[in-house]
């Protein structure tokens, strides 16, 4: 796993570095190793047009400017899946990070070493992705309420409580194998191994 | 097969025969007028029709015999064997008739036989799917059908021109362009009829068939246009003619699709407001279709694609309004009708085959368009998916595209296309259709036959159907919001974005406008799914569920006096005990014996297994109600309308009920969950409520709750007939008023008696079992007695547990309440959360206090088909739920607390009304 990086950089062109020396120790980075500098160069634009406070981290203010994310259901558990924990600010690295899950896996890193650490696009890191919106007390599953709230931003506001209760119910009643009224992570593969996750969760942009 | 086929083939030939005689006609100047005829033949008269039913019937029994033999089914295409079939057939009818006859018209095959397929292939379509790989499916329709007809026209020119093809087929470089543009497109029905039992996986599928469906615009604009050159003459040809072929590419296709789209708004919108002859429903989705498909072809653009189109856009919308069944009508005969018509087609290609008449063979011709279409569609496919893999998130690997180059099957279209063309402007006709007819032969036959075993060969990926469930619709919706928000974060307006905003517009203003009310404010994909995985339950629960009933209806035959009981439906009884009878059930209390037992075992199945009559009990004592029952039968007489609700409300109930059943099953098996933990309730409570019976019956009020309640009951079934978008929210606050007046008399109680502790929000919802008391061995009924849980009334005719009527009421409607669809009106139940009964009571077989004894008061039969079918760790607990109400109860015995309690309420309720 990765950890929250380094000390927020002030450094204007942190964006530029990942072309450079910086990029190979990181083993952290080695799911951004792929990514093209012209789409880096990208993405820092975007990063610094979003950045209205021109401190070179992005604040949650930032992207709540964003309008279509403002009526995305998920839109704010999906900001804060940017944000490492306990902090308010992401810089252009943590930016990149996140993104980085969505990559598309290449045909050649499939049959790479399989030693190496996991790359952030893998499948198991897509899923825990996923999995950390809906666990918001981070204990490793996702229980009856956390479940039910996702489910009432999800769902129109006319399904009744109960009726939303069920379905979470059932959900757990269909994932859970330990009996304990959870998903836990494994729980969460399980239930979507037959799911195309490396495409459902991918997107070409990020080629 | 022929044995089958031949005797009908005989009838409308001998008739064909007659019909070629001059038959005298009756009242012909010259012979006297006949007498009254006691038989007349009048074949000519049905002829036409008559040709066609007997058509359809041979190929369906073809079908029939086809399928018998799994074996044949398995290794051969049903296409091929068809084509076969018509092969024979049109031997046989060259035969007797020394002409060919019953070919394929192209007028009949165009304006009859393809609409239904193309409409069920488009309102079948997975639409998600389908837009999902449209950038690719778009490229191979478009580029690749030009590709294939200006290679494999200009191919064989270059045959002609180096001397291959025979000098008598006389073509000039445009013919060539001509028959190409008409030979290269793929052909939806052949790629549907062979693809649709080879199961590759989804994405190259729709590929392939989503080619062959948006192929028909380039297809119709290149052979017209083609066609219109040949007759103008190629030295007449200007410059602003190729331009305008140019522009009539996207005039024919945009516009195709435009009039789909057109009338798939007016069939949403029109569906909207059928609710109240659910009858037309069906015929209105066929109709809007077919006349989308009319007027495309009327105004000369691609009908295939307006059809297409408009089968795509309108299905979510007419698909939430119409009625379940005119959804399975629908379906079905989309289905039928599709399948008529492809057998047909295949039936018939096979004959026109045979006509001699139209042959003209030349074998460089024919082995040079072979080679050709093969060649250009194998090399055009890797073309193009070469530059598209550059895009595509997945790329498609070689072995896709091997299938799809040897996919690309042509059919009846081409085949209509080539009889149409005018011999005198295309002196090469005969020769292009014997060409076209050995190709579409190849394609359907030979390749039909060999790409199942190509595709096993190849290891192509599969389509695995395995059954959708919640996690994977909710976790996919997830992935969605993700991406898309994603993609907002980025800047990036790709298709997830455009995805998202058409959501939100369809959302917004789309789904308002096309769905009626009460199906938009359900409309949730989310909720379709849980919705559509209990029905799926519900059925196989009622499968498994049937013999259990029946079984314990067998083995309780020592009932003489109940055997009435038993077989009268409870519905009649509870009919008639609602015409203002009222209970006695003092009257049975005499002898306490095995009979008692039994009635008890009978009480517990019925309160378990059967659902609530109460919507058709009519009171007939009430003036107004009996204007909603008249009219009730008569809208059950009249034919434009389907008295469905009644019906479809008690299947919903017993779905309902065995839904939750099995949910309680599955949850305490799964988890082994054991009963001991919960708290038995103070006696307080019980005598609490005992008094509160009391002081209800001593009060001298009429025991009228059971009127009342039917009056109730009339008006509901009233209402769900006329009124649907209130049925939904209305009935269900009716439905859950009776567990409301119960629910807060009970937490009153509960209140009173400082458990409130155990009246918390949901997640774990407890009950407060009541501990037993001393009338432990007597029936439930009977237990009451003491605390008035029979009520006397003069007219005593009839007799019915009072608490096994309210038990149903507050089981099902507590059920109903959980598992009914969604509604914003049910807010009295929403509104209290502690209420213990509306919001916990389904969930009590969690928290009953579980006595093992083995003398556990169950029909024996019962007791055994829960062995039998679950291990013996599930038995007790689905034995429990088998009496959702009195589950807590041992032997014959029914507490007196909770049920009491319940119905004395409920006739509070009923004298406060």
């Amino acid at each position: 796993m990765c950890h929250p990086p380094p000390a927020v950089r002030e450094d204007e062109s942190v964006g530029w570095s990942w072309g450079g020396q910086e990029l190979g120790p990181d083993e952290c980075m080695n799911g951004l190793d792929l990514v093209s500098h012209s789409q880096i160069t990208r993405l820092y634009s975007r990063f610094t047009s979003l950045d209205k406070g021109e401190n070179g981290t992005l604040s949650r203010e930032d992207f709540q400017r964003i309008p279509e994310l403002a009526i995305n259901p998920l839109g704010d558990r999906i900001i804060n899946a940017f944000f490492p924990e306990g902090e308010d600010q992401v810089n252009f690295r943590g930016f990149m990070r996140t993104l980085a899950h969505f990559r598309p896996i290449e045909d050649n890193e499939k049959s790479k070493d399989v030693n190496g650490p996991e790359p952030l696009n893998s499948r198991s890191n897509k899923l825990h992705f996923a999995f950390r919106l809906y666990d918001l007390d981070k204990d490793d599953k996702i229980s009856r309420d956390e479940l039910l709230q996702v489910l009432r931003m999800m769902v129109g506001v006319n399904i009744s409580d109960e009726q939303l209760g069920s379905i979470a119910d059932r959900t757990i009643q269909e994932a859970d194998q330990d009996g304990d009224s959870a998903i836990s992570f494994t729980e969460f593969v399980k239930v979507l191994e037959k799911v195309d996750v490396e495409q459902k969760m991918s997107i070409r942009f990020l080629h | 097969m022929l044995c089958a086929a031949l005797p009908l083939l005989w009838l409308p030939l001998a008739g064909a025969a007659a019909t070629e005689e001059p038959t005298p006609e009756p009242g012909s100047p010259g012979e006297p007028p006949p007498g009254l005829a006691l038989f007349r033949w009048q074949w000519h008269e049905v002829e036409a029709p008559y040709l066609v039913a007997l058509w359809i019937l041979v190929a369906s029994l073809a079908k029939i015999v086809f399928h018998l033999s799994r074996k044949v089914t398995s290794l051969v295409p049903e296409s091929c064997l068809l084509i076969l079939l018509g092969l024979v057939l049109g031997g046989i009818v060259l035969a007797v008739a020394k002409k060919a006859e019953y070919q394929l018209e192209p007028g009949t095959f165009f304006l009859f036989l393809l609409p239904p397929i193309v409409l069920d292939s488009g309102y079948f379509m997975p639409s998600r799917l389908f837009f999902d790989n449209l950038g690719a499916i778009l490229t191979y329709a478009v580029v690749g059908t030009l590709w294939n007809a200006f290679t494999t026209g200009a191919a064989l020119w270059g045959l002609q021109q180096a001397g291959l093809v025979a000098p008598r087929v006389q073509a000039s470089l445009l013919d060539f362009l001509l028959f190409g543009s008409l030979i290269s497109a793929v052909d939806p029905v052949a790629v549907l009829a062979v693809f649709e039992e080879v199961h590759v996986n989804d994405t190259l599928f729709i590929i392939v068939f989503g080619e062959s469906l948006l192929n028909d615009a380039v297809t119709v604009v290149l052979y017209k246009v083609c066609n219109s050159f040949v007759e103008m003459g190629s030295a007449n040809v200007q410059a602003t003619d190729y331009l305008k072929g140019v522009a009539s590419l996207f005039v024919v296709s945009l516009g195709g699709a435009a009039v789909g789209l057109v009338f798939a708004f007016l069939l949403a919108l029109t569906t909207r407001f059928t609710k109240r002859v659910r009858i037309i429903e069906p015929l209105l989705v066929f109709l809007l279709a077919y006349a989308a498909y009319l007027t495309a072809e009327m105004a000369s653009l691609s009908a295939i694609l307006a059809v297409t189109m408009c089968g795509l856009g309108c299905k979510k919308y007419v698909e939430a309004n119409i009625s379940h069944k005119s959804r399975t009508a629908v379906k079905y005969t989309m289905k039928t009708l599709a399948s008529c018509a492809e057998t047909v087609i295949f039936m018939l290609l096979g004959i026109s085959a045979v006509d001699s008449s139209k042959w003209a063979w030349d074998s460089g011709l024919v082995l040079g368009t072979l080679f050709f279409i093969l060649f250009f569609r194998a090399l055009g496919v890797v073309l193009q998916t070469w530059v598209l893999n550059q895009f595509r998130l997945v790329p498609l690997d070689k072995i896709d595209q091997v299938v799809m180059s040897y996919g690309g099957l042509r059919g009846a279209v081409a085949f209509a296309l080539v009889i149409l063309l005018d011999k005198t402007k295309v002196p090469a006709k005969d020769y292009f259709v014997a060409t076209t007819i050995v190709v579409v032969f190849f394609t359907v036959i030979v390749q039909g036959l060999t790409i199942k075993p190509l595709v096993k060969w190849l290891k192509v990926k599969r389509s695995e159907h395995h059954k959708p469930t919640l996690n994977q619709e909710l976790h996919e919706h997830t992935f969605d919001h993700i991406l898309a928000a994603v993609e907002d974060v980025v800047g990036h307006h790709g298709y997830h974005y455009w995805r998202d905003r058409w959501e939100q517009f369809d959302k917004k203003y789309l789904s308002q406008l096309l769905m009626r009310r009460s199906a938009y404010r359900i409309r949730d994909q989310i909720w379709d799914v849980y919705y559509r995985l209990n029905i799926r339950d519900a059925i196989s629960f009622v499968d498994q569920g049937g013999h259990i009933l029946s079984s314990t209806g067998l083995t309780l035959p020592s009932m003489p006096s109940r055997n009435s009981m038993a077989e009268t439906s409870v519905t009649n009884l509870l009919r008639e005990s609602g015409s203002g009878a009222c209970l006695d059930l003092q009257v049975i209390d005499t002898v306490r014996s095995g009979r008692d037992r039994e009635d008890a075992v009978m009480h517990h199945l019925l309160c378990g297994g059967l659902y609530k009559p109460r919507r058709r009990v009519v009171c007939l004592n009430q003036d107004p109600n009996k204007a909603h029952i008249l009219h009730l039968y008569k809208a059950s007489c009249s034919r434009h309308f389907i008295s469905e609700d009644a019906q479809e409300r008690q299947d919903k109930e017993v779905f309902q009920q065995n839904m939750k059943r099995r949910l309680e099953s599955f949850k305490s098996t799964k988890h082994n969950i054991c009963f001991t933990k919960s708290k038995p309730r103070p006696r307080k409570t019980s005598r609490k409520k005992d008094g509160l019976a009391n002081t209800e019956a001593t009060n001298g009020k009429p025991p009228r709750n059971l009127s009342v309640q039917d009056t109730a009951a009339v008006i509901l079934t009233v209402e769900s007939e006329e009124e649907e978008e209130s049925d939904s929210s209305e009935t269900e606050k009716e439905d859950d008023e009776g567990i409301i007046f119960v629910a807060r008399a009970t937490s009153e109680v509960l209140q009173e008696v400082k458990v409130s502790g155990s009246l918390e929000v949901c997640p774990s919802p407890r009950i407060i079992p009541p501990s037993p008391t001393c009338a432990e061995k007597e029936l439930p009924w009977k237990s009451g007695q003491g605390d008035l849980a029979v009520y006397v009334s003069s007219e005593t005719t009839k007799i019915v547990p009072v608490d096994m009527q309210t038990g149903w009421n507050q089981s099902i409607s507590s059920l109903e309440s959980l598992a009914s669809p969604p509604c914003t009106q049910a807010p009295t139940v929403t509104r209290l959360p502690p209420c213990p009964l509306a919001a916990e009571e389904p969930q009590h077989p969690f928290n009953l206090p579980y006595d093992p004894r083995p003398s556990f008061a169950f029909p024996p039969s019962l007791a055994k088909a829960g062995r039998s079918r679950s291990e013996s760790s599930a038995d007790i607990p689905q034995q429990q739920e088998l009496q959702p109400l009195m589950g807590y109860e041992d032997r014959t015995h029914l507490s007196p607390g909770t049920a009491n309690s319940h119905w004395c309420i409920q006739f509070n309720k009923g004298s406060r009304l």
